[in-house]
């Protein structure tokens, strides 16, 4: 039934199709509506049977949901920023015992200096986690990775983070096809665990392993998200024939047909990238878009695929890898080995800058004349970082950046009025 | 002619023969089909009172759920020596997840029963007095303050011995670690304040808890089984000697729990909902010395010049232990 | 693509306003979007709340920085917040206030633009008198409908049902319709004034 929708509210409805049993809940923004949404819906009763537990914690949610999930049950949380670090051993520990859990991760990015805003950093901190990670490139797709997600998770015994782009997506009030029970409960079996902890059947969880086997314990782990590589292209396909539409898979290519230079990029920024992708298509240019839905495993065969035929490929991340450049960019890398092309990072938004067609535009232009740094910010103020950059060389006890900076700001932005 | 009444057990052992009494006083270990949810074989030290503490709490609780026990478990001896790889000695459902989460991820394997209409089915979630009283103590408060149908264990013995014997928040003042050396002016452990746990978990008015030794095996599991009887958050504070990481006898480990009770410095009771209820007395409450002077981690405080004043306070702080807890037994009672 | 910014103070229903704005164009059949200016802020800070209207899926995630109309739900964020900024050439300017243009001390701003897309409605009053509650955001939505000509008036009512129930919903749609009301005479009075200068 199309409605028109908050992101969160729609992603909470569609988990509650998904029938979870126990949903663990810690308020942290810009995830908290959609659990909000998920209590209100156990306390009233209309998702039964279910247990929704306030826990102290973000490293307790997930402690709650790997306890919920070893004992059989379908087990969801939601997190974002510094709760998501906040929970990062039982992360790791819950792909490590192979629990099912799905995650919503609203993306923000992480402090200090502390800021609630969208980027990526949050998720991609989790990269190596052992958790399969999925992209949102608008609510609808949101909600249906969710149902994908259980899908997945339960199938691989892996866990799964849907990623969607915090107050951007999760805050947007949208059109959204929500699914009816039926189609869900047609498309998600119901959780059959590979392990189970049963006192019919007793099974030690969670035992120490040496030298001797981790190794392969590891590998294992690696050669599940290879598997997971093959098998979600099929998932999306049997949801296409359930739901009527395309959602999810490993990529997404737009205009990419004879383009020369192509825009790789997860994420909301998506719909902009490809509004500013068609203005310059209409001028001749010849521009196109690979969109990553599925981050891990990174599906390099298909990214590879998709951009071979480019002269040039610009990886435009909301997220940093401090010290290298990019790290969405340096995982295509590893896709375009032995590609002869030029390759362009491009580090955007931020903390919730704004990433706006006019900044694109200007940038996309000066990819084609192959003009840009290997690595780029975009819109960044460089007189504001000029002025720290002095101000350090000058004084030793040059203060706090963050406060230095917003000082700076405040005298601009006071001159404005 | 007057009755005179004549006890079973020997004076100041307070051991008695279990074919002595009715077959339901009996002991869970006393019966030849006890449960040995932790099965022999295992790796504890000799003399470990930890792996005493839980092949006694743990079958007894399976005793009292029908052998219907799911069992989550924090990080540390009890985790390591119990299951290496390829092996474990758990006969029953059993995760070990991390260190600091043990509570939580009982509240999920109790939610994920509830929501399964598993009543019958029960969780313990068990750690040692590091992944109790120190990391694990959010997730544990939490499952308190939310009143989830837990029994938690804490096997308490003073320390990180897992790890090499460092300093928890549960080590005694004065004692020696890796991490307070008796070295310096003050040798040994801080006096600090103290973070006895049980009282904070009384201070949550969670419906039961308790404080046990491995020197009375059948107090403890009395107080599993009375536990057992109850729903909601329970803790179970058991003191169980550690020969490594105390350095004692490995022969010495139910003295040494027995002295801890007999001179105060560990107050064994009962409380529910944040009332105490019942306490197991002291008839002759023994010096503190004696207690101590056994311990190589108590060493710094004897040798030539004996540390009178450490000694005295730790013996101010058990005479405390009595007085706060009416510990002493009065004429009439035991 | 229709652009629609709205500014009032936490605490209004700015960010509601928006959501609802974006609710009645989807009962139309169009696309929206609405989103706010997602801020961490408190009860009595400047909020910014957006919505986009359009035949066709929207896929721009950039903020509106030259909306095609604003809707000024508090006035004493005048002369506070660059309100206007971007604000296309002849865009529509609703404030919820008693007093004229003039008086508001925007007469040199809008000296050239077209008349009829300047409106006022006191919404504040209309609320406290329809809704018995101090929250504008409601009725301006009906005025909102007046101006543009993008929503119908009935649209808005029927997104103003969908969101509350019983008496408030009552409340809110009277005071929708009024607010509709005086908009439209005031454009029809602006015409007019108009053409006898024309």
């Amino acid at each position: 039934m199309l409605k028109q929708t908050e992101g969160s509210r729609a992603v909470a409805e569609a988990v509650a199709l998904c029938r979870p049993e126990v949903i663990c809940a810690y308020p942290i923004s810009p995830q908290t509506h959609i659990v909000e949404a998920l209590g209100e819906m156990v306390k009233d009763g209309s998702l039964a049977p279910c247990e929704f537990i306030n826990v102290e914690s973000e490293f307790a949610a997930m402690s709650v949901a790997i306890g919920a999930s070893a004992a059989g049950a379908r087990s969801y949380t939601a997190t974002a920023s510094q709760g998501l670090l906040y929970m990062a051993e039982a992360v790791y520990n819950a792909s490590g015992l192979g629990l099912p859990i799905v995650m919503t991760v609203a993306n923000r990015s992480i402090g200090a200096p502390i800021n609630i805003w969208n980027d990526h950093s949050d998720a991609l901190s989790q990269r190596d986690s052992g958790w399969l990670q999925l992209f949102a490139e608008t609510n609808q797709e949101a909600l249906d990775l969710h149902i994908q997600a259980f899908r997945l998770a339960e199938e691989l015994s892996l866990p799964v983070m849907v990623c969607m782009d915090g107050f951007i997506l999760t805050h947007a009030y949208e059109r959204v096809d929500m699914p009816t029970q039926a189609q869900v409960d047609a498309y998600l079996p119901t959780y059959e665990p590979r392990q189970v902890l049963d006192p019919a059947d007793p099974v030690s969880i969670g035992a120490m392993v040496g030298p001797e086997a981790f190794m392969e314990v590891r590998y294992l782990a690696h050669a599940k998200q290879l598997q997971a590589l093959e098998r979600i292209p099929a998932f999306a396909a049997e949801f296409r024939q359930i739901f009527g539409r395309d959602s999810g898979g490993l990529t997404h290519t737009y205009r990419t047909e004879d383009a020369e230079t192509i825009i790789v990029a997860m994420g909301s920024v998506l719909g902009t990238i490809k509004d500013v992708v068609d203005e310059m298509r209409e001028e001749g240019h010849r521009i196109g878009v690979l969109g990553i839905t599925l981050f891990r495993p990174f599906p390099i065969a298909r990214v590879r695929e998709g951009l071979q035929g480019a002269k040039r490929v610009v990886v435009l991340e909301k997220s940093m890898a401090i010290g290298l450049g990019g790290i969405l960019s340096t995982n295509v890398r590893m896709a375009l080995s032995g590609l002869h092309m030029h390759g362009y990072t491009v580090i955007a938004g931020l903390g919730g800058r704004a990433i706006t067609k006019k900044s694109l535009h200007g940038l996309f232009r000066e990819a084609e004349q192959d003009a840009l740094e290997s690595v780029t910010f975009l819109d960044l103020d460089w007189n504001m970082v000029n002025k720290q950059l002095e101000r350090e060389k000058a004084h030793r006890r040059s203060g706090p950046v963050a406060e230095n900076l917003l000082r700076d700001v405040g005298v601009v932005a006071a001159r404005n009025y | 002619m007057s009755f005179q009444p004549v006890k079973f057990y020997q004076t100041g052992t307070f051991t008695v023969g279990n074919r002595l009494l009715p077959p339901e006083e009996r002991s869970v270990q006393a019966s030849a089909k006890r449960y040995n949810s932790i099965n022999s074989g295992h790796r504890a030290c000799q003399g470990c009172g930890e792996a005493l503490g839980a092949r006694y709490a743990i079958d007894a609780a399976m005793e009292a759920a029908d052998g219907q026990i799911i069992a989550a478990n924090a990080t540390g001896c009890l985790e390591v020596f119990s299951t290496p790889y390829p092996e474990t000695s758990w006969q029953i459902p059993w995760i070990h997840s991390l260190f600091g989460n043990t509570a939580a991820v009982a509240t999920g394997v109790a939610a994920a029963l509830k929501v399964k209409g598993k009543r019958d089915v029960r969780v313990v979630a068990q750690g040692g007095d590091g992944g109790t009283t120190d990391i694990g103590f959010g997730c544990l408060s939490g499952m308190f303050e939310r009143n989830d149908d837990v029994l938690y264990i804490c096997y308490d013995n003073g320390g990180y011995m897992n790890t090499g014997v460092q300093r928890s928040s549960a080590t005694p003042p004065a004692a020696r670690t890796a991490t307070t050396m008796a070295v310096g002016p003050e040798p040994g452990n801080v006096f600090g304040q103290g973070k006895f746990v049980p009282a904070i978990a009384m201070a949550h008015d969670i419906p039961y808890v308790a404080t046990a030794t491995v020197a009375d095996l059948r107090d403890l599991e009395a107080k599993v089984s009375r536990a057992m009887e109850i729903r909601g958050a329970r803790y179970i504070h058991i003191l169980v000697p550690c020969p490594l990481g105390w350095g004692t006898a490995s022969h010495d480990t139910i003295r040494m729990a027995r002295l801890a009770k007999e001179t105060g410095i560990f107050p064994v009771f009962e409380a529910e909902h944040g009332e105490i209820k019942s306490v197991l007395t002291i008839r002759r409450p023994l010096p503190v010395e004696e207690y101590l002077r056994p311990q190589k981690r108590y060493a710094h405080l004897f040798g030539k010049n004996p540390a009178v004043e450490t000694i005295a306070h730790i013996q101010a702080l058990a005479d405390r232990n009595i007085r706060k807890y009416r510990l002493e037994a009065r004429q009439g009672s035991h | 693509m229709f652009q629609v910014r709205i500014h009032g103070r936490g605490g209004q229903g700015v960010v509601t306003a928006a959501e609802m704005l974006s609710v009645a164009a989807f009962d139309e059949g169009r696309h929206a979007q609405a989103f706010p200016s997602f801020g961490s802020e408190r009860m009595g800070a400047p909020v910014v709340a957006f919505c986009r209207i359009s035949d066709r899926e929207i896929r721009l995630r950039e903020p509106i920085m030259e909306p095609d109309a604003i809707i000024i739900q508090d006035p004493t964020l005048l002369h506070q917040v660059d309100v206007f900024a971007g604000l296309k050439q002849d865009g529509y300017i609703l404030i919820n206030t008693n007093k004229t243009f003039d008086q508001l001390g925007l007469g040199d701003m809008i000296r050239d633009w077209r008349q009829e897309r300047l409106c006022t409605v006191p919404a504040m009053e209309l609320a406290l008198k329809h809704v018995g509650r101090p929250v504008p955001n409601v009725p301006l939505l009906g005025g909102f409908a007046a101006i543009a000509g993008v929503l119908k008036i009935e649209s808005v009512i029927k997104a103003i049902s969908e969101r509350f129930a019983g008496k408030v919903a009552a409340g809110n749609i009277a005071a929708a319709k009024e607010a509709y009301a005086i908009v439209i005479a005031e454009m029809e009075a602006a015409r007019r004034k108009e053409n006898q200068h024309a």
